[in-house]
């Protein structure tokens, strides 16, 4: 009997343990790009210091199984606590809100209030996390390669005409394979097809079929890849939305003007280093702006979490001002938090072409255009980045003709509009 | 008389230690006799191999059966949504809109351009590629059994690829064939023009029936080697005693005797051509454009790669790619059986 006891009290305790140590546990999936994973260990190792109750565990993973596992995961109720990703608005039905567990909702409304919207469902005023880092998309230029050919570099209210112009003069003269390069992605095409006027969103705040912005910028695109101005290799090197960049070709000198973003300039700086001069150069102008397009990382809570208050604890913590100054500068991100933007970073490297390039995409984050800010905070934005995607490449192989392209891009978003409404 | 004796006790030591080792054995046996005596005086003989197979059959219900059950159900839903209780029931609407098309030759008149674009690469590579492997599988096979100096080692050489996993191999040749890739490299070092192979439709499709040859030729070429050992070598001396030609003597005892050999490979590249997924993913990603898109790769954009997955669409195309590899099968089954006749006729 005693013996039956014994065991029984063993068992109580161990579960108790096990229980305790569970409730205490906050589970971040994370993915990196640069060296952010190292900075949050970092970060959150002082955090544990500080609350010995808490235990935070970091998922390290890639982008793909955020992209591709989180969401099955959410779906069924689970997943980790807390989640670093990119698509924030997609699934913003599984976010927790925050707002009744943060110690002050207004420092957030306040500081990161801007992008709220990016990340909760419409018309909620949910508090479901931060960027942890906002992304502008721009141009770079290899300045090397300019002042050998002895090509002046466009200015600052350059059109993409005068780029494509200028880059196609420093291709001939440095015998480089392309003048021009942009990322297989819609999110890269959105932002020159603003620029030019476009407009994806309907009346009724569904997509709205391709105007004549989008078309002006389309037709440009794929006249320039069949010149040989653009690079046609990235769009053509894959089927379907799958995502190409052409950062390796700029690295590499192989294009003397590639428009990308703001998350290329660590990049840049560590695999370039002292091989060429580049500088950053903005969006170019179209006829109606010059915008690029904002985006990012978002680090949210999820709903299913166990532990809401130590989940709120964390974000608190990973969202504080002296916290997101120092992942800020230490990662070369450009932050979300208005307050360290406007008190200013000191960006931790010894480049001056990354500092000068962030400087940048700071003060470019002023001109965006009112439609560039919403886009991100619309539900129907990946869906149309992945029609124009898939389509456009096919344009650009020469599959279909331009016309064909667009038909096909309206029909494409349709169907998943039809599809999304079952 | 001593050494006998030693033998002796040596021997008893030896049963004993064996009668030991079968004590659970015996207790085991001992355990299940009765649970079995008592299944065979229920369920009778038949019953008995009913119960051997269950397990078998239990793993192959619900790895096999149960999957293909639930992906025809999710291929008869509609919507966004992943799990099959949150899906609208739609019929066949999702086939209707695969097979929604004017002129199924033209991909352009269909309403799933991309799946019948897949199904026409898919059926250019099938015919390519299987036609192909046979002959150079073939041929490799003929010439390594011969007597060649280090046979084992050029066996070795053309079985390695095989070795290696498919997303290796597509790395491998994405890097011979690339702008500034290995081929290109030489190319220029020899006073040649280089040429972007990866983004020319034609060139990338060749590229993929080529590296899906690179990589599993060995294979078959294995297997058509122990097709032709297995020939007596008392019909090659009989022929060449004839003095028959050597054409004679392939078309006469060689391709005979090989074609139940054959017939196994012949359905297996066929069956591995019509799921090539891998290997073409990570060389050409399917571009450009959708040149070298396959069927399977189709299934995975749109179930899961895609901003929008749409499940149901992806269910049935795999439902339809899944007839076709039973067509496939069946085919296998049939000729082996009518060769097995055949051979019993003889």
């Amino acid at each position: 009997m005693t013996r039956t006891r014994t065991m029984l009290a063993a068992f109580a305790v161990g579960l108790l343990t096990s229980t305790a140590a569970i409730a205490g546990d906050v589970r971040i999936m994370w993915y990196s790009d640069g060296v952010e994973g190292e900075v949050l260990k970092d970060l959150v190792d002082r955090f544990m210091k500080d609350n010995p109750d808490i235990n935070v565990i970091i998922d390290n993973v890639s982008f793909s199984v955020v992209r591709e596992q989180l969401p099955v995961q959410l779906e069924a109720g689970d997943g980790p606590d807390i989640a670093r990703l990119a698509n924030i608005k997609a699934l913003s039905k599984h976010w927790l809100d925050l707002r009744p567990l943060v110690e002050d909702p207004a420092y957030w409304d306040t500081n990161f209030g801007d992008q709220a919207d990016w990340m909760r469902p419409d018309g909620s005023n949910q508090i479901s996390g931060f960027m942890t880092q906002i992304t502008l998309t721009g141009g770079f230029a290899n300045k090397t390669l300019f002042d050998q050919a002895g090509v002046a570099l466009p200015g600052k209210d350059a059109t993409w005409d005068d780029w494509a112009k200028a880059s196609k003069q420093v291709a001939e003269s440095q015998q480089i394979p392309f003048p021009m390069a942009l990322d297989r992605s819609g999110h890269r095409l959105t932002a020159p097809d603003l620029s030019f006027g476009a407009n994806y969103i309907g009346a009724d705040g569904k997509p709205a079929p391709l105007d004549d912005g989008a078309k002006g910028f389309i037709s440009k695109f794929i006249g320039w890849i069949e010149d040989g101005t653009m690079s046609k290799d990235i769009w053509v090197s894959a089927a379907g939305s799958t995502y190409r960049a052409g950062a390796d070709d700029f690295i590499n000198g192989q294009v003397a003007y590639y428009y990308s973003g703001s998350w290329q300039v660590p990049n840049f700086s560590t695999k370039i280093g002292s091989n060429f001069d580049w500088v950053a150069t903005g969006s170019p102008c179209g006829p109606a702006n010059c915008t690029g397009m904002p985006g990012g990382a978002g680090l949210v809570a999820i709903k299913y979490t166990k532990n809401p208050k130590d989940v709120a604890k964390v974000m608190d913590y990973l969202a504080s001002e002296p916290i997101v100054k120092e992942f800020s500068e230490r990662t070369l991100f450009l932050p979300a938090h208005k307050g360290v933007i406007e008190k200013g970073l000191d960006f931790k490297t010894d480049d001056a072409q990354a500092k000068a390039a962030l400087d940048i995409f700071v003060t470019a984050t002023t001109g965006l255009s009112d439609l560039a800010r919403k886009l991100p905070g619309w539900a129907w934005s990946d869906t149309v980045y992945g029609a124009l995607v898939t389509r456009v490449s096919q344009a650009a192989a020469g599959e279909m003709t331009l016309d064909e392209a667009y038909t096909r891009i309206d029909a494409d978003i349709a169907a998943k509009v039809k599809d999304s409404a079952l | 008389m001593a050494e006998i004796s030693r033998q002796t006790s040596q021997r008893r030591a030896g049963q004993n230690l064996g009668d030991m080792a079968m004590v659970p054995v015996r207790l085991a046996m001992g355990l299940i006799d009765a649970p079995l005596r008592w299944v065979q005086k229920t369920f009778g003989l038949g019953g008995m191999a009913a119960f051997f197979l269950l397990p078998n059959m239990l793993i192959f219900g619900i790895f096999v059966l149960l999957p293909f059950f639930i992906n025809f159900a999710y291929s008869m839903t509609g919507g966004t949504a992943l799990f099959l209780s949150d899906r609208s029931f739609v019929g066949s609407d999702q086939y209707a809109r695969l097979f929604d098309c004017s002129n199924y030759l033209n991909p352009n008149t269909c309403a799933e351009d991309t799946f019948w674009t897949a199904v026409s690469n898919t059926g250019w590579f099938v015919i390519l590629q299987v036609t192909l492997m046979i002959g150079f599988s073939l041929v490799t096979a003929l010439i390594l059994n011969r007597d060649l100096m280090a046979r084992s080692f050029w066996r070795a050489v053309f079985f390695f690829p095989v070795l290696l996993s498919p997303v290796v191999v597509g790395l491998i040749w994405k890097w011979i064939l690339q702008r500034q890739g290995l081929l290109n490299f030489g190319l220029y070092g020899f006073g040649f023009e280089p040429h972007v192979w990866l983004t020319d439709r034609n060139w990338a499709f060749a590229a993929t029936v080529g590296v899906s040859i690179w990589a599993h030729m060995g294979f078959y070429t294995l297997i058509i080697l122990a097709g032709l050992q297995a020939i007596p070598k008392d019909l090659y001396e009989a022929a060449e005693m004839d003095g028959t030609r050597a054409m004679r003597v392939f078309t006469r005892i060689t391709l005979p005797l090989l074609m139940p050999n054959l017939l196994v490979v012949i359905v297996l590249v066929l069956i591995r051509a019509v799921q090539i997924f891998d290997e073409v993913y990570v060389l050409t990603g399917g571009g450009p454009g959708t040149s070298t898109l396959f069927v399977t790769q189709y299934i995975y954009e749109t179930g899961f790669a895609a901003q929008l997955r749409n499940p149901g669409l992806a269910a049935a195309a795999s439902i339809l790619m899944g007839l076709v590899l039973v067509l496939l099968t069946l085919m296998q089954l049939g000729l082996s059986r009518s060769s097995e006749k055949k051979g019993a006729r003889k």
